[in-house]
């Protein structure tokens, strides 16, 4: 079978369809994965703005406050919120896609999905926890 | 209810067209009648130039895939009265050519499946004196799911990466490896991985997840690749870290 | 047996190491990301929580298990949005022409990134 149509008299001219650069708006399903791959995003800002955090640490108490009050700003929190949404978003969709992604086996049996994505959630949450005793409790 | 509802079938004759046009056709609207029964009517008994493929009309051949309402599906297993009143636009199934009206070029498909050697591949084959080669019901459950493929290429027509980048080798194609993979009776996987862990094979695929959702067998060819992901990762790296090591 | 239309190449494939680095760094994204950015993103800037005293993060942040800890953590997540938004941008935005530098770009973030947390890290104390 060949690659390319060699178009003969008898041979019809096949219909390409053209994809529009604007594929995914076309379905809410691709918009959802859109806006999950766009996730990694706020990923990384995340990173970076834990960077600047341990940065002005690093550079005594008075940077660092300067730092939480630069943190104050409204544009600032609202970034972060929008940030803290698409983080959350990634989190829901890692936790239920895993299920999906792998087979776990516990004793020669298969874990069932539903136990598979509710483990990952007691695992952020102990995560969450510790985190949040680490830094402002005790 | 009203007893007829409106196709709007799209026609493409390579003759007088350079583009697909849309053509309506009024069909009788039977709580029994799937789009696959529409188009048998149309063809029948209005408009006998309408091109399409079907066989078996019960959803097992995979011959009758087409993009209902923006959606792939099997017209045979898909009915009038869910879209009651209409109009159903009914066009050839997504990310292939299109030959004439309904009828779409599936060589693509059809060159990419035997490079993944969907067979059973043995280092030896056993004599026959040995007798068959036994599985316990465990050992068929690990592969049956992906076995149920019939090759109808939906997940094709709805995964965005293939519709963007034809080179990738496919939802199906993959769990068809991944199928032979599992499967207690073979030893293909070493060659499978070759051909798999090039960029366009298993690296392609982004987990959109469309193609599990449009399937109507149930393969759920995302997970398939997402395991096979896995395994070619944790495979590779063993190989790194012991080269000599058993397979 | 196997039917082979293209040359194979000779080198160790890379996409298998980014895609363990990926799943790895979403693993931990998730784990970390959402409390760490409500904390210090939305809760201490607010006032909903204390925020608390530099004194006591110095000694929580120069404490080497947090050192390597969030080194790691950090790295892997900047693996996993490189890889991430290399796909997005090949796939959503049909840049496949500009595959190389693509890559390139996004991979090489991360490790700038990655590198700049070490540095980070290892000059609070």
């Amino acid at each position: 079978m060949s690659n390319r149509a060699s178009y003969t008299e008898f041979h019809p001219r096949w219909y390409r369809r053209p994809i529009s650069t604007w594929w995914w708006l076309g379905k809410w399903t691709y918009l959802a994965f859109i806006l999950r791959e766009l996730s990694s995003i706020f990923v990384a800002w995340f990173v970076i703005f834990m960077l600047l955090l341990v940065r002005a640490i690093g550079q005594g108490d008075a940077e660092y406050q300067r730092f939480l009050d630069r943190v104050d700003h409204p544009l600032v929190v609202l970034l972060n919120l929008v940030a803290l949404a698409f983080v959350i978003f990634h989190m829901v969709t890692w936790f239920h896609l895993t299920p999906q992604a792998m087979v776990v086996r516990v004793g020669g049996r298969r874990v069932r999905p539903r136990l598979i994505a509710a483990s990952q959630y007691i695992a952020w949450l102990v995560v969450s926890v510790f985190v949040l005793w680490l830094l402002v409790g005790g | 209810m009203a007893n007829t509802i409106v196709l709007q079938v799209a026609r493409y004759r390579p003759e007088v067209e350079t583009e697909p046009v849309m053509q309506d056709y009024d069909v009788p609207l039977r709580d029994d009648w799937s789009i696959l029964d529409g188009l048998n009517h149309v063809k029948d008994q209005l408009d006998g130039t309408l091109s399409y493929r079907w066989s078996c009309r019960m959803g097992i051949c995979g011959s009758c895939g087409m993009t209902v309402n923006g959606e792939p599906k099997l017209t045979c297993a898909t009915f009038l009265t869910d879209y009651a009143p209409g109009p159903v636009r009914v066009e050839p199934l997504q990310n292939f050519p299109v030959i004439r009206d309904l009828v779409v070029e599936l060589g693509d498909f059809m060159r990419k499946l035997p490079q993944v050697n969907p067979w059973l591949v043995r280092e030896e084959e056993l004599p026959v004196s040995h007798g068959e080669y036994l599985q316990t019901p465990d050992e068929v459950d690990e592969y049956k799911q992906f076995s149920m493929c019939i090759n109808c290429m939906l997940c094709y027509a709805a995964c965005p990466v293939y519709g963007l980048d034809p080179e990738f080798m496919g939802p199906a194609a993959i769990a068809l490896a991944q199928r032979y993979n599992l499967d207690s009776r073979d030893q293909g996987s070493p060659e499978r991985l070759e051909v798999m862990i090039e960029p366009e094979g298993l690296w392609g695929c982004t987990f959109v997840g469309e193609c599990t959702r449009v399937c109507p067998k149930d393969v759920d060819p995302a997970g398939a690749i997402q395991r096979y992901k896995l395994t070619a990762a944790t495979t590779t790296l063993k190989r790194l870290v012991f080269p000599r090591g058993a397979r | 047996m196997s039917a082979q239309t293209e040359p194979r190449k000779s080198r160790p494939p890379v996409e298998p190491f980014l895609w363990l680095g990926f799943t790895s760094g979403g693993a931990l994204a998730a784990l970390f990301a959402p409390i760490l950015l409500f904390l210090f993103g939305v809760a201490f800037p607010l006032g909903w929580i204390d925020p608390p005293d530099h004194d006591h993060l110095v000694a929580v942040v120069s404490n080497p298990v947090t050192i390597v800890v969030v080194f790691v953590v950090f790295s892997l997540c900047l693996v996993h949005a490189a890889h991430r938004f290399r796909y997005t941008l090949y796939d959503g935005l049909r840049m496949q022409h500009l595959n190389e530098l693509i890559a390139v770009l996004c991979y090489g973030g991360a490790v700038l990134g990655s590198v700049a947390s070490a540095y980070v890290l290892l000059t609070v104390a």
